[in-house]
């Protein structure tokens, strides 16, 4: 029992981790139809930006802090210069632009900081306070620091006039440009939080899995498979999505098909949403009349 | 005294299509205006090209600034909203969110409540559904949701599309009467675009009819109504 116990809570941990991410997908799609295919590869390569300030001397959570907000930066930058430009372009030419954005983030990964694995420090491994039975103090921070942010963007978007604005604007941008509502900045907003949500989910998991230019991408899959289950327009639903694939990729890959078809059965599930209830649990089913 | 709204030889395009072939028109301050017309004669053009919603050529002036090719968040910000027609309500909030997005643009936090209670107690129906998903409202209460929403930007020019379009005649009645009320109490210019001829008429003091993106008759609203072409194509007798 106390085994079961301990693979929920660490499917919990790595959970969090697709939550936070399926998040960060589901923000920018709700804004424009679609997925961010980067949103992996920009983690990474700001895992790796918070390794350098790390080993330049930084305390853990100075270099935290920098690289939410230069990440943050980032995503800002990435929409106003890259994505804005292709705004009104046919979906297929922005997909592809994503996909570009995503080869060369992965590609600057690995050729300003090397391809070799790499530890990265976990603020937690020490803490006397998080000692326990159930799970490494690691991953019962990090279940802390998810939940955290999570919090923190929930209440940013149903509190501040900001977050309102975000919202309508990702809605209908007609009543909220009437609204005097900067749509195009907003957007940037958007993307600038997705990408300091995603530093955070890979500041977190790279002390497990290692941070390498491709640690993201097998991670981004469960992430998707969360936030299409819960509910791809639904932030809500990503979260939730995130951390029941989460248990269950862990409890699967135990008790029933072992960790090498993990991710297969990650996939499985992202064909068999599609096919069944492409709207996931919590999302909303559109009719269009044609 | 200078109009408030002044517009010269205004063209509007979407695309390639020319949709307003040079219209002039303008709204005294503090006055009711109406813009007629039948379907696809460019009413609604007119109010987005206002707004900036669409590629303009010409003059337009509101007050002292000229709004012709600015972005539509720079022109609300000068005091003109707009209720575009299918109303725009922002369906996936409350009706409270709705009209605090209305109230984006302001600073003055103390007005902006005092705004909200206001509307309430104008839409007492609305102030029932304050936490109610917007887009479950009746289409009544989604244009009182809309009016609002544009009033609660304190804009000095409200733009009305079609304001009766889908609505009870009771309803239509209660909305009219409230958009008198504002104009004669808050000192709020109108200028209403209506497919209702005879609504649009007894309201407006002044009116303007569109065929085909060109303003073809102009005149005080009772002078217009008595036009035999407009009561025989318009009005019905």
């Amino acid at each position: 029992m106390e085994f079961l116990i301990q693979q929920i809570l660490a499917g919990l941990a790595a959970g969090g981790i697709y939550a936070s991410l399926g998040l960060a997908l589901v923000m920018i799609y709700r804004a424009t139809h679609l997925i961010n295919f980067a949103q992996g590869e920009m983690a990474t390569f700001s895992t790796y930006i918070a390794l350098k300030l790390i080993r330049a001397g930084l305390p853990y959570w100075a270099a935290f802090v920098v690289t939410v907000i230069v990440s943050f930066a980032l995503g800002v930058t990435i929409e106003r210069v890259i994505v804005r430009p292709v705004e009104r372009a046919p979906h297929l030419t922005v997909v592809i632009v994503l996909v570009g954005i995503m080869i060369v983030f992965n590609s600057m990964s690995g050729w300003l900081f090397g391809t070799t694995l790499e530890m990265f420090p976990s603020p937690f491994a020490s803490s006397a306070l998080l000692e326990n039975r159930l799970i490494s103090p690691h991953a019962a921070g990090s279940i802390i620091v998810v939940f955290a942010v999570l919090g923190v963007v929930h209440a940013f978007f149903r509190y501040t006039p900001i977050g309102l604005a975000m919202r309508a604007a990702a809605q209908n941008e007609t009543s909220s440009r009437l609204a005097g509502i900067r749509v195009g900045w907003m957007l940037a907003l958007g993307w600038g939080l997705a990408a300091a949500i995603g530093s955070v989910a890979g500041m977190m998991v790279a002390p497990t899995v290692y941070l390498d230019p491709n640690m993201m991408a097998g991670i981004l899959l469960y992430a998707f498979a969360g936030a299409l289950l819960g509910g791809i327009e639904s932030p809500m639903g990503a979260v939730l999505g995130g951390f029941i694939v989460g248990v269950a990729e862990n409890l699967i890959g135990t008790y029933v098909i072992g960790p090498e078809l993990k991710l297969s059965a990650a996939l499985i599930l992202i064909i068999g949403i599609l096919i069944v209830r492409p709207a996931g649990l919590f999302g909303v089913t559109y009719a269009v009349k044609v | 005294m200078a109009p408030l709204l002044e517009v010269k030889g205004l063209r509007a395009r979407y695309g390639i299509t020319q949709v307003l072939h040079g219209m002039d028109f303008s709204v005294e301050e503090g006055s009711v205006t109406t813009i007629l017309g039948a379907n696809g004669a460019g009413k609604t053009t007119t109010l987005r090209a206002i707004c900036g919603l669409v590629k303009t050529a010409g003059s337009m002036r509101f007050g002292t600034t000229d709004i012709q090719g600015r972005q539509t968040e720079d022109v609300v910000r000068l005091g003109i909203a707009h209720v575009p027609d299918g109303r725009g309500t922002l369906t996936r909030l409350t009706v409270e969110e709705n009209l605090r997005v209305g109230a984006y643009t302001r600073k003055d936090k103390v007005a902006v409540r005092e705004d909200l209670a206001r509307i309430y107690e104008f839409f007492p129906r609305l102030k029932e559904r304050i936490r109610q998903q917007a887009g479950t409202l009746s289409g009544g209460e989604q244009q009182m949701l809309a009016v609002s929403r544009a009033l609660m930007l304190r804009p000095r020019l409200l733009l009305l599309d079609e304001p009766s379009f889908g609505l009870a005649p009771m309803v239509v009645q209660d909305l009219f009467r409230i958009f008198r009320q504002i104009n004669e109490e808050s000192q709020v210019s109108i200028l209403l675009v209506e497919q209702n001829a005879a609504l649009a008429l007894k309201f407006a003091k002044f009116a303007y009819l569109v065929e085909t993106g060109r303003i073809v008759l102009a005149g005080p609203s009772d002078v217009v109504a008595a036009d035999p072409s407009v009561r025989k194509v318009y009005l019905g007798y």
